[in-house]
C-alpha cells in the first residue's frame, strides 16, 4: 500500500506527519511512501531527505490519492474529497469537540483514524500523541516565558549584586506541566506545582518541582482512574483558588496546563489573581485554545494588561518546534502502523478487538463510530475498586522481656544438656560453644564481595579432618588404613585445591 | 615438662588461632590474601604436627610411603582443579570439594567403629572406658557418620544441578517434609539403639538413611535457591568436622569445625535474608513449588531497544548502574560488560554494579567474576549500598537478572515474592533488560519491570548484545 505525506494547510502549522527517519521505518514495514513536495519545509526536512531516505516526492494530488493519508491537522472538507474511495486517514481530529468534522467523515467511504483518541494504556504510551505534543509544548512554554521574562531563571551571586532565582508556578502536572518544571528548573528557577491527583506529587518532586497540595476532607479527594485529571468538587475548587491567588502575588511566571478531556478548560486564574501579579511577570495560557485557565487570555495572542503582566495564549507551542514535533508525531504514527501492519507486508489491517484501534477509529466506510466504548485504562488503579489485599500480619518485634526469657530458655536448655555430659567432654563443650560465637563474629564481618572466597577458605579448613585420618594410619589393621588412606586423598584434594583457588580469586580483586 | 603430647597441643592452639586470623582477614580486600596465607600457614602447623604424633604412634614405612603418595596425588589433583576451573564453574567445584569433606568425615567415622566398638578390647576402647565415654563414643559415631554422609550426597546432588548434569527443578516426592523427618527419627532409634549394642549392620543402615537423606533434601531444592544450599552444606562440612573433634577429642577439629559450621550457617542467613524467607523453608521445600498467581493480568507491551539505542543512551548518561545475575554468568558476559564499563568509566560516566545477595548460585559469586574480568572491586557494591541511588541514576543495565528486580516483590503484595529485597532499578530514568526472552524467572514470576515505562529490552545473548554496545560505542 502507499502512504501519503501531505503538506498541512492550516495557517502557521510547520509541522509535517513523517520525517526522513520515519519514512524509513514505514517503507521496512512494507509500505511505499510518497511525500508532497514541500510538506517539510517548514520543519526543516527539504525534499531531497525524503528522497534519500526512500519515499518519492510528488505533488498534492499523488499524496492525497495514496492509500493512506499521514496528516497532522484534521483535514479540511476541501481535502476530504480529494481521498480516494477505500483511502485511510489519520491524523488528530479532536472528534469530541468536532461532531460536524466527524459527521463528515462517516460521510464518505473512507477509514478515519484520530490520533489524539489513542487511550492512555501502557502499551499504546508509543502512539500517544497528545503526551508527545504535550511534552515539546510544556519545554517550550518555559522558553516562550523566559523570552518574555526580563530577569534571569537562576539566582546568582555577582560582582553586580544578588539575583534571585524566579518563581515559577505550573498549575497542572500532566505531561506538558511536568516537561514545563522539569525545563524550569532546570535552568534555575524555583518550581511549584498544582495538580488535584495528589499522585503526582512524587512525579512533581523528582524533577525538581515542589507539590502545593489543596487540601481537603477526604471524600472529595480526587483518585484517577483513566490517567486524566477530572473535573474537581466544590471544596477543592475554593481551596485552590484561595493557592492560585496566594501564588499569584508571590510567583513571577504561571504556566497553565489544565485540561480536562472532551471538556472547556477550568479557570484557575482570575483577573483578581492577574493583577495581582508584579509588573513584567509572565503567563503562559497553555490551555487557551480549550477556553483558557486565566482569565484575560486570548487564543493565540500576546497580551499585556494594565498592570504590566504579559499573558501568552500560544496556541501552537509544539509547532514552534517542529522539527522535534514532527519527529515525534511521526514515531507516534510510525508505532500506530506497526500495529496495524501485523504482518509487516505493507497491508494495513484494523482489528476492533483491539482498544486501542477500536478507540481511534471515528469512521469506517460511511459508518460512524464515535464514539468508542470506553476503555478502562486505569493508569494507577483507583484504590477503592480493588479489594483492598489482606493486610499481612507483620512480625512484630520481640520485647525486651522476650527476648530476656527466649535466652533464659535457651541457658536452661544448655544447661541441662551440658550438664548431662560426662566431664571428659565438659573442657570439649566450653571450647565448642565459644568457637561457634568466635565464628559468628569474625565472619559477620565479611565484605559481601568475599563471601566465596570465604566459601573456599572455610572448605579448605574443614579439611583438618585430615587429622584425624592421619591418626588412623598407625593402627594396623588394614581395613583401617585404606579408609584412612581414602580419607587422607579427599582431604588432601581439597586442602590444596582448596587454598588454591582461593589465592586465585583473590588476586583478581583489583582497586580501580 | 615439654613433651611430644604437649608440643602438639601447643601447635593446635596456634593452628586454631592462626584459622581464626585467615577468617578476620577475609573480612576485607586488603587483608584478605594475607588472611588466605594465614590459612595455609594453620594448616602446615596442623599437619606437621599430627604427622609428628602419628610418627611418635609407630606408623610403619610402608604406611608412610603409602600417606605421602597419597597425599602428592591429591595435591596434585587439587592444584590442577583449581588452575583449571573456570570462574563461572566455581559454584560446582566448591559444591564437589565439599562431598570431599563429607566422605572423609564418614570414612573416619567408619575407622573409629573399627578402632573401638568393633574392637572392644583394643587400646582405645580400654581407655575410653576408663574415662565412662564408651556410649557417648558410640553415639558421636553415628553422629559423625550421619552428617558427613548428608553432606556427601547433598554435595553431590548439589554439583550435579550446578553443573547441569540434573535437572535443576525440585523434586516432588509425596509427604517430602515427612520423609525427612521420618529419616531423622530412624536416626534417632539407631543411635540409641546402636549406644546399646553397637553392631556394623546398625552403622550401615545409618549410613544410607543419611545418605539418602542428603539426596533427597538436596533434590527437593530448586536450582535458583542453590546459593543458600551451597552454604549450607558448607555449614555441614563444618559440623561434620566438629562432630569428628569430639568423636576424637581433639580440640583442633572442635574449633574450626564450629568456626567453619558458622560461616556456614551465618551465610545462609544471609541468603535466606535476600530472598525474604525462613532457613526452615529453603530446608524443607523449593520456592518454586508455590504456584505463581493468575498470570492473566493484562501488564501491557514491553519495548525493544537496538544496541545502538542502548550506546547511545549510555553515551548521554551521567551515571550508569549495572546489575547482573545467573544469566550474565551463563552467558559468560563478564569480559565485555568489564570492557563496556571500561570505556564508560573513560567518558567520565559514572559506572557502579548493583550486586543482589541472591545473585548467582554461590553467595558472592558476581563478585568474583566481575574481579575475574578485572572490574574494579570498590566499584562493585551491595543492594543496601546502592538502593537508595537508583532514582539519580540515568541507565540501569540489568544483565541476566530477573527476580532480583521484580518490582512486584515490595509492590504487590500477593505475588509470591512479596517482601523478597530487590534491587529498585525502576526508579531510575531508564532501565534496559538483557534477555533471552520473556520468560519468566527462576520463580516463575511474571516481572512488571518489563512493562514499565521506562523499561526497554534487548533480546539475544547478553555476551553478544553487549558486545554489539560496545562496537557502536
Amino acid at each position: 500500500m502507499k502512504i501519503g505525506i501531505v503538506t498541512e494547510s492550516v495557517p502557521g502549522e510547520t509541522r509535517v506527519a513523517a520525517t526522513p527517519s520515519t519514512v524509513g521505518q514505514l517503507l521496512k514495514l512494507g509500505y511505499e511512501v510518497v511525500v508532497e513536495s514541500g510538506a517539510g519545509e517548514l520543519a526543516s526536512f527539504p525534499d531531497g531527505a525524503f528522497v534519500e531516505a526512500g519515499a518519492s516526492v510528488g505533488t498534492g494530488d499523488d499524496a492525497w490519492s495514496a492509500d493512506v493519508v499521514l496528516k497532522v491537522n484534521a483535514p479540511s472538507e476541501g481535502e476530504l474529497d480529494l481521498l480516494r474511495e477505500g483511502a485511510t486517514i489519520v491524523s488528530m481530529m479532536s472528534p469530541a469537540l468536532n461532531p460536524d468534522l466527524v459527521d463528515q467523515l462517516a460521510a464518505r467511504p473512507i477509514t478515519a483514524l484520530a490520533m489524539d483518541a489513542v487511550p492512555r494504556i501502557s502499551r499504546a504510551q508509543s502512539m500517544d500523541v497528545l503526551s508527545s505534543m504535550a511534552n515539546i509544548a510544556g519545554y517550550r512554554a518555559v522558553v516562550e516565558a523566559a523570552n518574555e521574562f526580563g530577569r534571569f531563571f537562576t539566582g546568582q551571586v555577582t560582582a553586580a549584586g544578588k539575583v534571585p532565582p524566579a518563581k515559577v508556578l505550573v498549575a497542572g502536572a500532566g505531561v506538558a506541566g511536568l516537561a514545563a518544571i522539569g525545563a524550569a528548573s532546570s535552568l534555575g528557577a524555583i518550581v511549584r506545582a498544582t495538580d488535584p491527583r495528589p499522585e503526582v506529587a512524587d512525579q512533581v518532586k523528582s524533577i525538581g518541582g515542589e507539590y502545593l497540595e489543596v487540601v481537603v476532607p477526604d471524600e472529595d479527594k480526587e483518585v484517577s482512574s483513566d490517567g486524566y485529571a477530572k473535573a474537581t468538587s466544590e471544596a477543592y475548587d475554593r481551596r485552590a483558588a484561595e493557592i492560585y491567588s496566594e501564588q499569584a502575588a508571590e510567583v513571577d511566571i504561571i504556566i497553565t496546563t489544565a485540561l480536562i478531556p472532551g471538556r472547556a478548560a477550568p479557570r484557575l486564574i482570575t483577573a483578581a489573581d492577574v493583577a495581582a501579579m508584579k509588573p513584567g511577570s509572565v503567563i503562559v495560557d497553555m490551555a487557551a485554545a480549550q477556553g483558557g485557565n486565566v482569565e484575560g487570555s486570548v487564543p493565540g495572542e500576546r497580551v499585556v494588561t494594565d498592570n504590566g503582566v504579559i499573558i501568552l495564549g500560544y496556541t501552537d507551542l509544539a509547532g514552534r518546534l517542529p522539527t522535534q514535533a514532527s519527529q515525534l508525531y511521526g514515531t507516534n504514527l510510525v508505532n500506530l502502523l506497526k500495529l496495524l501492519t501485523p504482518g509487516k507486508d505493507g497491508q494495513l489491517v484494523l482489528d476492533f478487538d483491539d482498544v486501542v484501534q477500536r478507540a481511534i477509529t471515528v469512521a469506517r466506510n460511511r459508518e460512524k463510530l464515535w464514539p468508542p466504548p470506553p476503555v478502562q485504562v486505569s493508569a494507577a488503579p483507583a484504590p477503592a475498586a480493588a479489594p483492598a489485599p489482606e493486610p499481612v500480619p507483620a512480625k512484630e518485634p520481640m520485647t525486651q522481656g522476650q527476648r530476656v526469657g527466649m535466652v533464659a530458655l535457651g541457658a536452661a536448655v544448655l544447661f541441662a544438656l551440658v550438664g548431662i555430659a560426662p566431664m571428659a567432654l565438659q573442657g570439649h563443650l566450653v571450647v565448642f560453644a565459644l568457637a561457634i560465637v568466635v565464628g559468628f563474629y569474625v565472619i559477620g564481618s565479611v565484605h559481601h564481595a568475599l563471601h566465596t572466597p570465604l566459601m573456599s577458605v572455610t572448605n579448605a579448613i574443614s579439611s583438618i579432618i585430615i587429622v584425624g585420618a592421619l591418626l588412623q594410619i598407625g593402627f594396623g589393621e588394614p581395613i583401617v588404613t585404606a579408609l584412612a588412606l581414602i580419607a587422607i586423598l579427599l582431604a588432601s584434594i581439597n586442602i590444596f585445591g582448596g587454598f588454591a583457588v582461593t589465592r586465585r580469586m583473590l588476586a583478581m580483586f583489583s582497586r580501580s | 615438662m615439654f613433651t611430644i603430647d604437649t608440643a602438639v597441643s601447643a601447635a593446635y592452639v596456634v593452628a586454631a588461632l592462626l584459622f581464626i586470623l585467615a577468617l578476620a582477614g577475609l573480612s576485607k580486600h586488603e587483608t584478605a590474601r594475607a588472611g588466605n596465607t594465614f590459612g595455609m600457614l594453620g594448616m602446615a602447623v596442623a599437619l606437621g604436627a599430627t604427622l609428628v604424633m602419628a610418627f611418635d604412634g609407630g606408623v610403619d614405612t610402608t604406611a608412610t610411603v603409602l600417606l605421602v603418595v597419597v597425599v602428592l596425588i591429591g595435591a596434585a589433583i587439587g592444584l590442577w582443579r583449581a588452575r583449571a576451573v573456570e570462574m563461572t564453574g566455581m559454584p560446582e567445584l566448591i559444591a564437589l570439594l565439599h562431598s570431599f569433606v563429607g566422605l572423609a568425615a564418614v570414612l573416619v567415622g567408619w575407622n573409629r567403629f573399627f578402632q573401638v566398638e568393633d574392637n572392644p578390647d583394643g587400646a582405645y576402647a580400654r581407655r575410653l572406658d576408663a574415662m565412662d565415654l564408651l556410649g557417648i563414643h558410640a553415639a558421636e559415631v553415628t553422629i559423625s557418620v550421619f552428617i558427613g554422609a548428608v553432606t556427601l550426597t547433598g554435595s553431590i546432588v548439589a554439583f550435579l544441578k550446578l553443573s547441569g548434569r540434573m535437572k535443576s527443578s525440585p523434586l516432588m516426592l509425596p509427604g517430602k517434609n515427612y520423609l525427612n523427618i521420618g529419616a531423622l527419627v530412624v536416626f534417632i532409634a539407631l543411635t540409641a539403639w546402636f549406644v546399646a549394642a553397637p553392631s556394623i549392620w546398625l552403622l550401615i543402615v545409618v549410613t544410607l538413611v543419611a545418605l539418602a537423606l542428603g539426596w533427597h533434601l538436596v533434590a527437593s531444592i530448586g536450582g535458583g535457591d542453590m546459593p543458600v544450599v551451597v552454604s549450607m552444606l558448607n555449614s555441614y562440612s563444618g559440623w561434620a568436622a566438629a562432630a569428628l573433634g569430639f568423636l576424637l577429642l581433639n580440640d583442633l577439629l572442635i574449633i574450626v569445625g564450629a568456626l567453619v559450621g558458622s560461616s556456614g550457617a551465618y551465610l545462609s542467613y544471609i541468603m535466606c535474608k535476600g530472598m525474604n524467607r525462613s532457613f526452615i523453608s529453603v530446608i524443607a521445600g523449593g520456592f518454586g513449588m508455590e504456584a505463581p498467581t493468575g498470570d492473566d493480568t493484562d501488564y501491557g507491551e514491553h519495548r525493544e531497544i537496538t544496541a545502538a539505542d542502548v550506546s547511545e543512551l549510555l553515551k548521554n548518561a551521567s551515571s550508569v548502574i549495572i546489575t547482573p545475575g545467573y544469566g550474565m554468568a551463563v552467558a559468560q558476559a563478564q569480559y565485555p560488560v568489564a570492557e563496556l564499563t571500561r570505556l564508560l568509566r573513560d567518558r567520565g560516566v559514572e559506572v557502579r554494579f548493583g550486586i543482589h545477595p541472591v545473585a548467582g548460585r554461590l553467595p558472592g559469586h558476581m563478585n568474583v567474576l566481575l574481579a575475574e574480568a578485572k572490574v574494579p572491586y570498590d566499584i562493585v557494591l551491595e543492594m543496601d549500598e546502592i538502593n537508595d541511588d537508583f532514582a539519580d541514576t540515568s541507565v540501569v543495565l540489568v544483565i541476566g537478572a530477573n527476580d532480583t528486580v521484580n518490582p512486584a516483590a515490595s509492590e504487590d503484595p500477593s505475588s509470591p515474592i512479596a517482601g523478597m529485597p530487590v534491587l529498585h532499578v525502576w526508579e531510575a530514568e531508564n532501565v534496559i533488560v538483557f534477555k533471552r526472552s520473556m520468560a519468566a524467572g527462576y520463580a516463575g514470576v511474571q516481572n512488571p519491570l518489563f512493562f514499565r515505562e521506562n523499561t526497554q529490552m534487548l533480546f539475544g545473548d547478553a555476551k553478544e548484545r553487549v558486545e554489539d554496545i560496545i562496537k557502536a560505542l
